[in-house]
């Protein structure tokens, strides 16, 4: 799994959200997919590994080993532990340029973009913001 | 008196056709707008005085020559009436226009605030927004003032005799809400300004939550000064006003400096303008406050007690309603509440519950609400709060439980 590219990890999320035609079944899969989040140690869950701006606490943690970087991370809501999960989905795995280099379109085409406005209260765009960030430090 | 006679019987029917925003789609259901307590929705009138003060009578107020200028001026002037007419004040130098309420509050802590001693005090209680706390932490810092804060019971109703332990002869300033945002508890306003009195304290009552759901009256309350914001009470954004007593208010130095509030400018002295300019510095919203009166004026055609009545059956309902969920907690329980209804369900985050809502086309708020200080106190992370204006109904409420519903079951 390890092979697919970071577009095409893309696609294939797009291409699991197509099946679904309401708002229920696709809230219900994001909540879902939270279940398969790797965790954070709840020891990591500190204020610095805190997202600032959401109104759910979102912790993320990272290391970057062999030219790749991995993420945990953990919410006390359920849907943003789905949205913080699918973004680590595409990222995990991938070297800090490829993360730095590409657009997440996936959050357009599967009608979360709502949830990147800057004062939406879950701050999607803060979660994309600390990944890239990492993604950063790591080559710094 | 204007304001003493509503012209039509209370039909909630006939007052959302007068809401253009209430008929609107959200992700094609029809919306359900539950979040009041942050802002109201505009009716036709106010969009339309909005309408024909750009398009036809835009100028600038005050020392104008022209048709124009003079015709803006007199609008203000008599929006500032409708004012001081709707909450009783005695004179219409008494109403000061401003941004909002937190701007009447910093307004209020900056210039009466500049008058005090060090080891003065102000009290507040448990249940006040953060624009209720903060500019008095702030002055207290400042001048060395101490901040004394009543505590609340876990219903969320005021505890009055910690109340009165807490106000002394230091006492100079009780700053109170009259309906908690959070909470929807009715303060007992008119009692703690007279305790207040007693003790040779003023009292600051924010009105940011009642002006727009009960009959208020500054003069039988008895305030030294009442806060509220234009936004809230059907108006546009970015207006508000300041009721003080005319004798405070004349002791009082201004707040900001600029033009408007001079009466005469050397590079040596500068003497004040009377009330109210002294208070408003620069060019002031002008719009906004024509348009605000236009508000008060449609609310002012309305019953208020009929309102009153409508929007307690609907909080009592829905609170009712929820309170038969598992796991569910009403966070305040209040005898005298109205309005709001904040809950929150064991082991689902607010925000959860929200962003579902959302999605079901029901717009309410989650998160603290900018009371941090109640979330610590009730322990939990945030509320959900449905919060009510006349135009909602009970058919709404019957949608709202059914969306609560499923996301609670999509949830758990």
């Amino acid at each position: 799994m390890s092979d697919k590219t970071i577009i095409e990890k893309q696609q294939e999320i797009i291409n699991e959200f197509e099946m679904f035609d309401d708002w229920m079944e696709k809230y219900e899969y994001i909540i879902d997919l939270g279940k398969d989040l790797p965790l954070i140690d709840p020891n990591l869950k500190t204020e610095d590994r805190l997202i600032n701006g959401c109104q759910s606490k979102v912790w993320v943690d990272w290391n970057f080993s062999n030219g790749k970087m991995h993420f945990t991370a953990d919410s006390d809501a359920i849907i943003t532990k789905g949205m913080i999960g699918l973004l680590i989905r595409v990222l995990d795995n991938e070297s800090p340029e490829t993360i730095l280099k590409n657009d997440l379109f996936f959050i357009r085409e599967i009608g979360l973009q709502e949830h990147l406005s800057p004062t939406r209260a879950n701050g999607l765009a803060g979660m994309v913001k600390k990944l890239k960030t990492a993604a950063l430090e790591s080559i710094a | 008196m204007m304001n003493s006679e509503p012209t039509k019987p209370f039909s909630v029917r006939e007052i959302r056709e007068q809401f253009p925003a209430l008929k609107r789609l959200v992700y094609n259901k029809n919306l359900i707008y539950f979040d009041n307590g942050a802002t109201s929705q505009k009716p036709q009138v106010v969009l339309d005085a909005i309408n024909k003060y750009y398009s036809k009578d835009n100028a600038n107020i005050h020392r104008g020559v022209h048709y124009m200028s003079q015709k803006a001026t007199t609008e203000f002037e008599e929006a500032r009436k409708i004012i001081q007419h709707y909450i009783n004040a005695r004179k219409s130098e008494e109403i000061i226009f401003t941004k909002g309420t937190t701007d009447g509050i910093n307004l209020v802590a900056n210039s009466f605030g500049s008058l005090l001693k060090a080891g003065d005090e102000i009290l507040i209680t448990a249940m006040e927004h953060h624009s209720n706390i903060v500019p008095w932490q702030m002055l207290c810092e400042r001048k060395n003032l101490i901040l004394k804060v009543a505590p609340i019971n876990k219903k969320g109703e005021l505890i009055i005799e910690d109340f009165d332990k807490l106000l002394s002869k230091n006492t100079k300033l009780v700053a109170v809400t009259h309906i908690s945002n959070t909470l929807g508890t009715i303060n007992p306003v008119k009692e703690l300004a007279e305790k207040a009195h007693a003790v040779g304290a003023k009292i600051l009552v924010d009105g940011a939550q009642s002006i727009q759901h009960k009959k208020i009256d500054v003069r039988d309350l008895n305030c030294d000064f009442f806060v509220f914001s234009g936004h809230k009470v059907f108006g546009p954004t970015g207006i508000g006003v300041l009721y003080g007593k005319e004798d405070l208010l004349d002791r009082m130095p201004p707040y900001q400096g600029g033009g408007d509030m001079i009466e005469r400018v050397t590079f040596e002295r500068t003497t004040y303008n009377e009330l109210p300019f002294k208070f408003e510095a620069g060019t002031p919203h002008i719009a906004g406050g024509i348009c605000l009166g236009e508000a008060v004026k449609f609310l002012s055609s309305l019953d208020i007690n009929a309102i009153e009545k409508h929007e307690k059956e609907l909080a009592d309902y829905a609170q009712d309603m929820l309170d038969t969920f598992e796991g569910m907690r009403i966070i305040g329980e209040a005898k005298n509440k109205t309005s709001v209804v904040s809950f929150f369900v064991d082991g689902i985050h607010p925000f959860d519950i929200g962003t579902l809502l959302d999605k079901q086309g029901i717009a309410v708020r989650t998160g603290h609400h900018c009371t941090q200080p109640l979330m610590d106190f009730y322990k939990i992370p945030g509320t959900v709060r449905a919060s009510f204006a006349f135009y909602n109904t009970r058919e709404e409420i019957d949608k709202f439980i059914a969306a609560v519903d499923k996301s609670i079951t999509l949830l758990k």
